[in-house]
């Protein structure tokens, strides 16, 4: 069975969500979305949030990034309360947060204009190079397929040297291949940088295949119901007895095990 | 440039049409008895009439110029206006209905009031074309900002703009396109307008033309050469407002997503 360890991995503590609960208001009728949270994050550490469609997870992102107040609670991040997005990090929202009236060069050199030219253009070399774009320099994001822009946005995010990165089902949009392929590059991106990364996503497999850790949410108003420790180490071997245990206890947990 | 023959054939297909209207025309005014129509012929007499008498170039840059005012002023209200007005929720429902209101007066209707603010001239006739755009700009400014989508948005604050930057960097590219159609179908607009406002409010341009042509004499083979005239005028503008709508970074919209 899948052991729930609660505290985060190695490094000490980056993110802490201290019992965040979030209540919508809206015409009159007040919506209980998140019902007292609380998560660690780890330095470094790569964390999927899992859980069944609407049932917050994307609303739990975005008020660790700060585009959200909680109704209750805080967001602690390096140990001071988020009250707002930081350049220190950045959200990735699928392929959609790409603007279209850059080109690649101009997209992944957006976040970088506090710095110097000439480091401006070192650093939209080697991200164009990390994400194999070389030749779409100066490609309009409607040139590009999903795959690409979702490439572009990730190394638009990383251009600035982002300690943490939140991605909201970031592979979401992707066909099956494209996704698998993306997955690797992520991991092998995680492995150089070392960014803490928040990872939501409704795929379980996804969850599974990339997270150090993956917790496990509850239907709405959410909570976290179970924190699982993948320890499978990378790359991982998708039919080993263990990630089949892993991937079973957490489908168990949602009440989807042999169902379909 | 090499072109294939379809293409060819694709732009000579409306000259063609415009050929054939043009014999039909000319054989059913012949054929008549009772003059109702200038034949074309004719009204290639008024143009070359026209012409050498200076007054073409004469009406047809007195219309321009008051368009282009008129336009000009109208843009450059209607524009910051309407992105202040749909960047803030509260600014939209205070504006909304006096908008409302006021849109769907005909700048037709101004005319007395313009005449009796401005005197009959050039400043009225710019009036009544600043009335004609600025309200359809005002809108699609507002429209425009609403609909740029909150991700880009997001995106610019989680890269630390400044709020000048966050309008300067992010708001103003999304709105680009929106706002290019919308001046687009404005320009079409002011240049409707300003033939109406010459034939009452002044004494010059293509609107005076077609008034003072029938008044002096029943100079119909004037009055359609001036039809002419604002036809493909009118037709060139749209065209150089078109020409800008395939610049690339304008020409993406978010209508896929």
């Amino acid at each position: 069975m899948a052991e729930t360890i609660m505290g985060p991995v190695a490094g000490g503590v980056k993110l802490s969500a201290q019992h965040i609960t979030m209540v919508f208001q809206r015409d009159g009728k007040s919506t209980p979305v998140l019902d007292g949270v609380d998560l660690e994050v780890g330095q470094g550490e790569f964390l999927c949030i899992v859980g069944p469609s609407g049932c917050g997870k994307s609303t739990l992102l975005s008020t660790m990034a700060g585009f959200l107040s909680p109704t209750s609670g805080e967001v602690r991040i390096d140990d001071e309360t988020v009250r707002g997005p930081d350049r220190r990090r950045i959200f990735v929202f699928q392929e959609r947060g790409v603007f279209p009236w850059l080109t690649v060069d101009g997209n992944i050199e957006f976040g970088l204009f506090p710095l110097a030219r000439p480091e401006r253009r070192r650093r939209v070399a080697h991200y164009i190079k990390m994400i194999g774009l070389e030749g779409f320099e100066k490609a309009y994001p409607a040139e590009l397929s999903g795959g690409m822009k979702q490439r572009v946005e990730v190394a638009r995010a990383l251009a600035v040297n982002p300690d943490m990165l939140f991605l909201d089902e970031p592979f979401g949009a992707l066909d099956s291949i494209t996704r698998l392929v993306m997955r690797g590059e992520l991991l092998r991106i995680w492995e150089a940088e070392r960014n803490t990364i928040v990872f939501v996503t409704h795929d379980i497999d996804e969850a599974v295949q990339l997270g150090d850790r993956v917790a496990v949410m509850s239907d709405r108003p959410a909570k976290i119901q179970q924190i699982v420790k993948i320890d499978i180490p990378h790359p991982r071997d998708l039919s080993s007895p263990r990630y089949l245990e892993l991937r079973n206890g957490i489908l168990k947990q949602l009440g989807l095990a042999h169902k379909v | 440039m090499y072109r294939s023959p379809q293409i060819l054939r694709g732009q000579l297909r409306p000259v063609i049409l415009i050929a054939v209207l043009l014999v039909i025309w000319q054989i059913a005014v012949t054929r008549q008895t009772i003059h109702l129509l200038p034949s074309p012929v004719e009204v290639v007499g008024g143009i070359a009439d026209l012409v050498r008498h200076g007054l073409l170039l004469k009406y047809a840059v007195a219309s321009l110029f008051r368009v282009t005012w008129g336009f000009l002023l109208a843009a450059g209200l209607a524009i910051p206006l309407g992105l202040s007005i749909g960047w803030y929720r509260r600014a939209e429902m205070a504006f909304n209905p006096l908008i409302q209101i006021l849109r769907p007066i005909s700048p037709l209707a101004w005319i007395p009031i313009a005449i009796l603010w401005f005197g009959v001239g050039d400043l009225a006739a710019v009036f009544l074309i600043f009335l004609g755009c600025f309200f359809p700009l005002i809108l699609t400014a507002i429209n425009a900002v609403q609909r740029v989508p909150a991700v880009y948005v997001n995106a610019g604050r989680n890269f630390g703009l400044s709020r000048a930057d966050l309008v300067y960097r992010v708001l103003f590219p999304a709105v680009i396109p929106q706002l290019i159609t919308g001046l687009r179908i404005t320009l079409g607009i002011a240049w409707l307008v300003v033939v109406a406002a010459e034939m009452i409010a002044v004494n010059s341009g293509l609107g005076f033309l077609i008034v003072d042509a029938r008044n002096a004499g029943n100079r119909y083979d004037l009055v359609v050469a001036g039809m002419v005239v604002i036809g493909v005028i009118g037709l060139l503008l749209d065209m150089g407002m078109r020409s800008l709508e395939r610049v690339k970074s304008f020409r993406w919209s978010y209508s896929e997503d």
